[in-house]
């Protein structure tokens, strides 16, 4: 029988099944009625705004949480930044790790250049403050258990909780509430009722499949050959529960999930997958029960779930076929195993590629970079996209953009104006959404050109050609997409690269929370109508099928001349030409090696 | 209501049909086509241009392209570069023409439309009265808001305005293209008369409302003529949607050019400006202001005649219809229709005593007592002579005849019937109130008959349906609209009218406060609510709706409330105006699908041709779905894009004129419908439409040495 299928089924089946009762705990957590406010226990999340100074909540008005929400941010950037500079002055530091600042770089002219790079500190304060965590470090080798605990973990807890806060102040909005809410007590929900929990759980269950969880500094070994060797190690359960979880994707080691301390067994790595994608699905569902709208997040739920799906068989049957550069002349058969750990196998790796970059988390537990070119395609894709389940929160605001311009497009084509839940959609929000939708492709198309076009780009790519374009295009499309997953073998490390990604990160996550916020304030003044017979449903299978065709439509339009130029011309240029081919033979390297700078 | 709306006779009908179908002017009429061509040019003013951003990118394009023409021409490039670089600027140049055209052709015939209503506008002699009550003749044209004119038997109305004194009848067949005369009349609200039309018999003094250029028709061809065409909330909208294509499109082909130096590939410029022109939504963006001055020209085809491009849009989103009863659900008249004896009475002789009291009643109910009886018994009422005939007052509520014998017979409500009886000391028959609530019950109207103050049967008043007006309601149910009936019956009446003629609610015993208040009160449920009024007192519910329709024949205020003036003062004519309105709304939203669509068919052409010719990405010829870019090297693929993408535009002028087809089948059955039309054709068609191109000027290019 063949069993190639068992390991999706259970990825997406269990996170589906599990996002039920979840969309229910987090609608009653996240957004208890007025009257058991403070009650039960939401007690324990006054206990913790009182400690702020915020006792009582303060209904905010959008503006007003928009700007809390930046503040808060802007204190977390420069709190981090502090962090990672001052590293070697701060406690939890058993193996001496230095400044971040120390990292030093190779310039494109290929010149080394020692310590005094803050650029890398920038691109990484930027990074985990976006909820993105593209690493242009390798976590293990250059952050002290301070740093990986109180910069980076605690990012990766209340950056997806921003993300949460947001999109709640977003569904009362549209609920038609002026005041969406305490951002504060927002953010203390999400972490308190749904990050910290989710992540308890699933730290225990990896470390019952022997992830080390441990304070203690490397361990010194001696290798076969006599030789001696530190193995790293540290609070690794802790980190790679919330790392999968709250869709950030930082490694505790460079080699990501793909590293047999933070993934040591198919056991784990079921974990990790249904991890992955488990709280995007279930605030999707979370939405349809606050607006009282379950069958139109029942749709939205189900585009998303059907891109998802589509992606990972793409990339399944990909990865099932031999490795592409070894087609002509053949000389191996069977599923390609470059860059894969063999405890997963193909499958696992394909399926967990999928979804890692449908929901912008960027973990890997295999080299992106050695898919097959149609299999490499779907992550770039996916992200490019960027509304499928996506980031915590964030994802969702993403999508809802698409749906208001398809609500747009479709509802005039039914003869009204067009409405979303009741709302009439004008001039303001149209323009809104579509800045929203505008900024993702903008960023990545300029980025890469400009990259493209200079020795920025051109000398730090691994790879001639299309590979190698195909390398910048997928470093940008990852920040823009708020990811993180890298494609690599590419010299990402140096000031170039770490502003420019950086900014790019920023643009990537800001304007797409601030822009739905915005959109619902707007339509939180309006009167809704009530639907008649002749108001465009948006809870059935025709909706879906336009939202969909509008997402892939907007996606390829924006995306073909740049995916053509890399990805597309890379497939057929191996396909084709046995002489490509045979001048890279890329046969499998030692694993660690390969993966050394994968994410 | 007036009398010119309730039935007009068949050839009148047939009359209207003919002056609306003498005003449907062809699609390309030559004429209006020759006007439009001129026109497309003298738009191409940059000016001009400016206010329709996405054609004015390409015009831009297209200048650009002549500039490279010109160095290239300059440096000796060698022909089969000068030549294809010449035809993508001479083509970039017809995509504008053909968006430039296409609104010209709809404003022609718009103004085309506006002229035949002015023609109507001659300038006449006016009899004005001046302040001390005497005539003098002026013309027309000197008339101001105020004056006094008469209008006698043969004047034509020198301008709109309101008959302050006297009654006549008037030809309006110059503006609604109804041939039978109507009445207006001082006072009340048949009051409005519309200048240009004609009196056919006596005399009424006039009150001009509007000068010289500021009537209705003055004001909708100015909007028509695109003076004060405004753009719409929707069109507003609609063009930031497209602007942001635009702009997504713009930064992925000037992106192109640093991308493909990663290549060492250097771009050809005028390529790129032809990938640019390609991809942005230049069929809609063409279309857009002809779709909605097409709009307002099937409202005038309509004989409606809307105050702004927003009245029509406003008409697609109307939720809740407000119908009057009368003329509109109803014949008009109630009938009677059956004679309900109390024991005691013979049918036979209430029919006789029903029609003696009716004699000398001149109202449609009266008459058809009479009627029923002469017709129904073979009666045939006379009143001996000395009869003394009652009139219907307000104090007695009861009209009837006392004969010469002493005896009375009344005629009434069966409530003032019953009081005056048992006023007298009378018993009321056995059965009587069940009788009375049983026909009110069915819809109909009971009045009772007495003789001598006894009651001695009922007469039922029956209201008719007008024919087909079920058919009419189920197709506004399928549109998803609530259709309320006003009426001034009592509740039970009209909740039984209201039942059979299938609407969703009713207004009883509706008083202009209780339509504003039923207005107000739907709005405050977010609905938008449109209504139809003639009378002075319909004004503030007039203004309160969201589309708010005067008929022509009402009084000025409510023409100045409402947003539409009816021609035609129909009532049925909301039901249009919602059609109009959902098929502009379609339009927009289809072409624009279609639009966008087309794009990926355009990629596929217009990015193997460009890479085609450099070894580093010469292998994505793979991607040429179509099979272009064959003898005549790839410019014919980049060539046939940019050709279809023109030509698309005029090509699409029939529907955006037209109109996409409105039909209610529920928004999902629509949604997919239009999906599958111009969403998935939108996709296919310029596949198709390219390759043809491509096989067709492929040997032209190559026989003209481009390759």
């Amino acid at each position: 029988m063949d069993l190639t299928w068992i390991h999706p089924i259970w990825a997406v089946g269990l996170p589906v099944a599990l996002a039920i009762p979840l969309g229910l705990w987090m609608t009653r957590v996240l957004d208890p009625p007025p009257e058991r406010e403070g009650r039960g226990l939401d007690a324990l999340a006054t206990l913790v705004t009182r400690a702020i100074g915020r006792g009582h909540p303060t209904p905010m008005t959008w503006l007003e949480y928009g700007r809390a929400m930046l503040a808060f941010n802007l204190a977390l950037f420069v709190i981090t930044f502090a962090i990672l500079w001052a590293q070697p002055r701060l406690p939890l530091n058993p193996d001496q790790k230095g400044s971040l600042a120390g990292l030093g770089y190779k310039d494109p002219a290929g010149v080394q250049h020692d310590g005094a790079d803050t650029a890398v500190i920038f691109n990484t304060v930027c990074s985990f403050v976006t909820n993105t965590n593209l690493q242009h470090y390798s976590g293990e080798q250059h952050l002290s258990y301070f740093s990986q605990l109180g910069a980076v973990m605690w990012l990766q807890f209340v950056t997806p909780a921003c993300g949460l806060a947001v999109m709640l102040a977003v569904i009362r909005g549209l609920r038609g509430q002026r005041d969406v809410g305490d951002f504060w007590r927002d953010m203390v929900r999400s972490v308190l009722f749904v990050m910290l929990p989710l992540a308890l759980v699933t730290a225990f269950s990896l470390a019952a499949t022997s992830v080390p969880m441990t304070f203690a500094g490397s361990a010194p070994a001696t290798t076969l050959e006599g030789g001696s060797q530190a193995i790293a190690r540290g609070p690794v359960a802790a980190f790679v529960a919330i790392k999968q979880l709250g869709t950030n994707g930082g490694g505790f080691f460079g080699p990501n999930s793909a590293h047999p301390f933070e993934n040591p067994t198919p056991w784990s790595n079921l974990i990790e997958v249904v991890a992955l994608t488990l709280v995007p699905m279930a605030s999707v569902l979370m939405f349809g029960r606050m607006l009282r709208e379950r069958r139109h997040a029942r749709v939205l739920f189900g585009v998303m779930l059907t891109m998802l799906l589509i992606g990972a068989g793409i990339v399944i049957a990909a990865e099932l076929r031999p490795n592409g550069a070894m087609i002509r002349p053949e000389i191996a058969s069977g599923p390609n195993m470059e860059g894969k750990e063999v405890r997963f196998g193909p499958v696992a790796t394909a399926t967990w590629s999928a979804a890692t970059s449908a929901t912008s988390n960027g973990s890997v537990n295999g080299m992106l970079d050695s898919l097959n070119p149609m299999g490499g395609l779907v992550p770039m894709a996916l992200m490019m996209i960027n509304v499928d389940f996506s980031g915590v929160g964030s994802g969702f605001l993403n999508m809802l953009m698409f749906v208001i311009a398809a609500v747009f497009i479709a509802g005039l084509m039914v003869g009204r104006t067009p409405e979303y839940l009741g709302r009439k959609i004008e001039a303001k929000e149209v323009k809104l959404a579509m800045v929203a939708i505008l900024i993702h492709p903008l960023v990545i198309t300029c980025g890469t050109a400009l990259f493209a076009a200079t020795t920025w780009g051109s000398s730090t790519t691994a790879n001639p050609g299309a590979h190698g374009f195909s390398e910048i295009l997928y470093e940008f499309t990852s920040s823009a997409a708020n990811n993180g997953s890298g494609f690599e073998g590419l010299s990402d490390n140096n000031p170039a690269w770490n502003i420019a990604t950086g900014v790019v990160l920023l643009l990537g996550r800001f304007p797409s929370l601030l822009l739905p916020l915005a959109i619902a304030g707007s339509l939180a003044v309006k009167k809704p109508t009530p639907p008649s017979l002749g108001t465009l449903p948006t809870d059935n299978f025709t909706f879906g099928m336009t939202l969909m065709g509008v997402v892939l439509l907007v996606g390829a339009l924006s995306f073909m001349p740049a995916v053509v130029m890399g990805p597309v011309a890379d497939a057929l240029g191996k396909g084709a030409s046995p002489a490509a081919a045979s001048a890279q033979p890329r046969v499998s390297q030692p694993l660690v090696q390969v993966l050394k700078d994968a994410h | 209501m007036s009398l010119a709306t309730l039935e007009p006779p068949p050839q009148a009908v047939e009359s209207r049909t003919n002056r609306r179908e003498s005003r449907r002017l062809g699609l390309f009429e030559p004429k209006l086509v020759r006007e439009a061509v001129f026109r497309s040019f003298t738009m191409l003013d940059p000016r001009a241009q400016a206010r329709n951003p996405v054609m004015f990118l390409v015009e831009v394009g297209a200048i650009l392209t002549a500039l490279v023409v010109g160095e290239s021409l300059a440096s000796g490039a060698p022909w089969g570069v000068v030549g294809y670089q010449g035809a993508l600027a001479v083509l970039l140049l017809l995509t504008v023409l053909f968006a430039n055209f296409a609104e010209a052709l709809a404003e022609a015939r718009g103004k085309a439309q506006a002229r035949s209503l002015r023609d109507t506008r001659r300038l006449t002699m006016a009899a004005r009265l001046n302040s001390h009550g005497e005539i003098e003749q002026v013309s027309s044209s000197e008339l101001r808001a105020g004056d006094r004119v008469v209008v006698e038997t043969g004047d034509v109305i020198p301008a709109d305005g309101e008959v302050v004194e006297g009654a006549a009848s008037v030809d309006e067949s110059a503006i609604t293209g109804e041939s039978a005369p109507v009445i207006r009349e001082a006072g009340g609200d048949r009051s409005g008369v519309t200048g240009g039309t004609r009196v056919l018999s006596d005399r009424i003094v006039v009150r001009v409302t509007a000068g010289p250029g500021e009537s209705f028709l003055d004001r909708m061809i100015a909007l028509v003529e695109g003076a004060k065409r405004q753009k719409t909330p929707n069109e507003i909208a609609l063009a930031i949607i497209l602007a942001a294509f635009s702009i997504i499109f713009l930064f992925v082909t000037a992106t192109l050019y640093p991308m493909a130096r990663y290549f060492d590939i250097t771009l050809d410029i005028p390529t790129l400006v032809a990938l640019l022109v390609c991809l942005i939504p230049t069929t809609i963006g063409g279309l857009l202001a002809a779709i909605g001055i097409a709009g307002m020209d099937r409202a005038l085809q309509a004989n409606l005649v809307a105050k702004s491009g927003k009245a029509v849009e406003v008409a697609g989103d109307v939720d809740t219809l407000l119908l009057d009863k009368t003329g509109t659900i109803t014949l008009g008249n109630r009938r009677a229709t059956r004679f309900t004896p109390m024991p005691g009475t013979t049918e036979l002789e209430l029919a006789r005593l029903a029609a003696l009291s009716s004699l000398a009643d001149q109202t449609p109910e009266g008459k058809s007592v009479v009627e029923l009886a002469r017709n129904g018994f073979g009666l045939k009422p006379e009143a001996p002579d000395g009869s003394r005939f009652i009139e219907f007052s307000a104090q007695t509520r009861a009209s009837g005849v006392d004969l010469p014998d002493g005896g009375s017979i009344r005629k009434g409500a069966p409530d003032t019937i019953a009081r005056h009886a048992l006023e007298a000391g009378l018993q009321l028959p056995k059965g009587y109130q069940a009788a009375v609530d049983a026909i009110a019950r069915e819809g109909s109207t009971p009045l009772a008959v007495a003789r001598d103050r006894a009651v001695v049967g009922l007469v039922t008043l029956e209201d008719i349906l007008k024919p087909g007006i079920q058919a009419r309601f189920e197709r506004l149910k399928k549109m998803g609209l609530r259709v309320v009936m006003v009426t001034g019956d009592n509740p039970l009446t009209a909740a039984s009218i209201a039942t059979r003629a299938g609407v969703d609610d009713f207004i009883a015993q509706a008083t202009p406060e209780a339509k504003l208040a039923y207005i107000r009160n739907e709005q405050a449920g977010g609905k938008l609510v449109a209504m139809m009024g003639d009378g002075t007192n319909d004004a503030p519910a007039l203004a309160q709706a969201d589309l708010g329709v005067a008929m022509n024949s009402g009084t000025q205020a409510a023409k100045e409330a409402g947003n539409m003036v009816d021609l035609d003062s129909d009532p049925t004519k909301l039901i249009e105006v919602v059609e109009i309105g959902k098929q502009l709304l379609m339009t927009r939203g289809a072409l624009t699908t279609f639009s966008i669509a087309n794009d990926l068919a355009k990629y596929f052409a217009v990015i193997p041709a460009m890479f085609v010719g450099f070894a580093p990405l010469a292998s994505l010829r793979a991607i040429d779905l179509m099979g272009l870019a064959t003898a005549g090297g790839p410019q014919s693929a980049i060539l046939s894009a940019v050709i279809f993408n023109a030509i698309v535009i005029p090509l699409l002028i029939p529907v955006a004129l037209k109109g996409v087809a409105y039909r209610p089948i529920g928004a999902s059955a629509i949604l997919r419908r239009n999906l599958f039309n111009y969403g998935l054709g939108g996709v296919v068609a310029p596949f198709i439409g390219i390759k043809l191109i491509d096989l067709a000027i492929d040997p032209i290019l190559t026989f003209a040495g481009f390759a």
